[in-house]
């Protein structure tokens, strides 16, 4: 008897999003598990956006930093150049320096930025506060306004925030990101306050809370895995949005992408292990369903991107 | 049907107070109203009581027993609270209940208890190694503490098995491991074993209006599975038992007139059967 290949079809489907207004990106869309490409309809890859920030990354680990070393002083520069030279498919400019604690510049600044990183790029932005859930709401309305009808994704929407955040997205034409701190259920909950508010639910990227490897890459993993299961086999309309791992800021803080090789001669080369860590997270999170990857090092996207095509 | 007057526990502030004070006031106005709803038996949760828990247990027994004809189930971590309480408990309105054992070796002293004063006891199936991933382990452990029972000649008639409720809102798999883990317990000894539930913990961390709802639902599912006992509100479940009869419907899949009504019974159940995922908006969905 002739093998044959076990399928699975599915109910439920992931919606598709398409961000951007000059060139443009589209992800979700799959009615099947992350790659398993036999099983259904896989008709995006997933999308990789570059990290840049408002305020230089004097906090981001050298290894890092040195790839941007001539670029990263100012915004429109460094947009330009993940667009123009590292052939980056979308930007996620994250407006750090409004957080109080930080330079805490000011939403009128914050949407200046947003105006000028937009007058220099053609590929869509993604829009980050500070999360700082008070000064977010503020700052974010600001930029949704100044990005108005780009068809940007706006973040993050947070329990605190949320009504205020969503409202300029949805006033301003753009995509929006709902964060929920690692529980699926709350997750849940909070994709259907937003929708409350007459959001359409298309239009939404559900974060679940990224982590880093070997700092609750576990958890991140298992609740996005929830979250596909529950929008494929039971076809849960408010878990089907397309879900986001915000992965750069989180693995390029922990001590193996920073401790120095003199210090720990057993984990080697500490460049090479940054990068490492970047594309193992990202990696192990598309698995798990993510679709949206905001990442930080060139080299650690170019990995993750050879990944993606050859699991298609 | 032992419905186990739940209202008395530490943890709700005015009771907490009362337990402080010693005002007998509050506490005996609970437990009347707990047994004219319908309790068999009161909880006393007194915590963790380890400073004064023996005299706090025996006013708490006396107190309860003072106006109401009912046992008590002595509900602490404090093995000498527990038997200072057994020793004051008036058995003429029934035997008491310890809460609880469990396959913790730490918690096998109280085993000792309800055999040397012939009082009746919980067994939690949880042992040393957190919680129980499903029915099949729970059952595991639940034969490990009758076999410790047996050890200590606690008849199995006096052992209530207890399953372990966990929340809805975080741990939604496990309300179908309970209900299952209840039909299994029933299977391990003939005549069935007794099980008990901690019914509320199921709502934990839903919103208020949502838990007697999720309460109600959630017992008649236990109920339909053989529960013999629940702590539980007596007011609640005195509610859910005047409901059985249309939420039994909606379970075998017959219209019932009241539309709003079934929607929310179909709702809940959905919940707990795993079909949908919890979220506190699920009503509205």
């Amino acid at each position: 008897m002739a093998f044959v290949e076990p399928k699975e079809s599915f109910a439920g489907k992931v919606y598709q999003l398409t961000i951007g207004s000059d060139k443009t990106a589209v992800f979700g869309g799959e009615n099947a598990l992350p790659f398993l490409t036999v099983d259904g309809n896989y008709p995006n890859k997933p999308v990789i956006a570059y990290e840049i920030q408002d305020v230089p990354p004097t906090d981001w680990p050298d290894t890092v930093r040195k790839a941007y070393e001539n670029v990263s002083g100012d915004p429109v520069t460094w947009a330009k150049y993940c667009q123009n030279e590292l052939n980056a498919q979308a930007i996620a400019l994250r407006l750090v320096g409004t957080h109080p604690d930080r330079e805490n510049r000011s939403a009128e600044d914050a949407a200046k930025t947003v105006k000028e990183v937009l007058a220099a790029i053609n590929v869509p932005l993604i829009i980050l506060g500070s999360n700082n859930a008070e000064k977010d709401s503020v700052v974010l309305v600001a930029a949704a306004e100044a990005a108005k009808d780009k068809n940007c994704v706006i973040g993050k929407a947070q329990e605190a925030n949320y009504k205020t955040i969503a409202a300029a997205a949805m006033a301003n034409n753009h995509k929006l990101i709902a964060m929920s701190e690692l529980d699926i259920n709350l997750s849940k909950q909070l994709n259907i306050l937003i929708t409350q508010m007459g959001f359409d639910k298309e239009r939404l990227v559900t974060d679940p809370m990224c982590s880093a490897l070997g700092y609750g890459l576990e958890y991140t993993y298992s609740v996005m895995e929830r979250i596909r299961l529950a929008a494929l086999t039971q076809n849960d309309a408010t878990m089907q949005p397309p879900i986001l791992a915000d992965v750069g800021m989180y693995v390029w803080k922990v001590k193996e992408t920073q401790a120095a090789e003199a210090d720990v001669p057993a984990w080697g080369n500490v460049e090479q292990r940054g990068i490492t860590w970047e594309v193992v997270t990202a990696g192990s999170l598309m698995v798990s369903g993510a679709e949206l990857l905001i990442m930080r090092h060139p080299e650690a996207v170019k990995a993750v991107q050879k990944f993606i095509d050859e699991l298609n | 049907m032992l419905i186990i007057g739940e209202k008395l526990s530490i943890i709700a502030k005015r009771v907490r107070e009362a337990m402080l004070k010693k005002d007998k006031g509050p506490i005996q106005e609970i437990a009347t109203r707990q047994w004219k709803e319908g309790s068999g038996m009161i909880d006393a949760n007194i915590g963790p009581a380890e400073d004064g828990g023996e005299d706090l247990m025996q006013w708490m027994v006396t107190t309860i027993q003072e106006v109401v004809p009912l046992p008590v189930c002595l509900d602490t971590t404090n093995f000498s609270a527990v038997e200072a309480g057994l020793k004051v408990h008036n058995n003429q309105w029934g035997r008491p209940l310890i809460n609880s054992t469990s396959n913790d070796p730490e918690r096998f002293p109280m085993m000792e208890i309800a055999a040397k004063y012939n009082a009746q006891i919980i067994g939690l199936t949880v042992g040393k190694g957190g919680l129980p991933a499903d029915a099949e382990e729970r059952a595991g452990i639940a034969a490990e503490i009758m076999g410790r029972a047996m050890e200590f000649g606690i008849p199995l008639e006096d052992l209530y098995l207890d399953p372990l409720v966990l929340q809805v809102a975080t741990s939604q798999d496990h309300a179908l491991h309970v209900v299952k883990a209840i039909k299994m317990f029933q299977e391990m000894n003939d005549p069935a074993m007794k099980t008990v539930v901690g019914l509320s913990n199921i709502s934990n961390g839903c919103p208020k209006t949502l838990r007697p709802i999720l309460n109600k639902y959630y017992f008649v599912m236990l109920m339909d599975a053989g529960l013999s006992s629940a702590i539980a509100d007596a007011h609640e479940m005195a509610e859910a038992m005047q409901e059985k009869k249309i939420i039994d419907d909606v379970l075998s899949g017959k219209t019932i007139s009241d539309a709003a009504k079934m929607t929310e019974i179909k709702k809940t159940m959905d919940i707990f059967m795993n079909k949908t995922l919890y979220a506190h908006s699920y009503l509205e969905m």
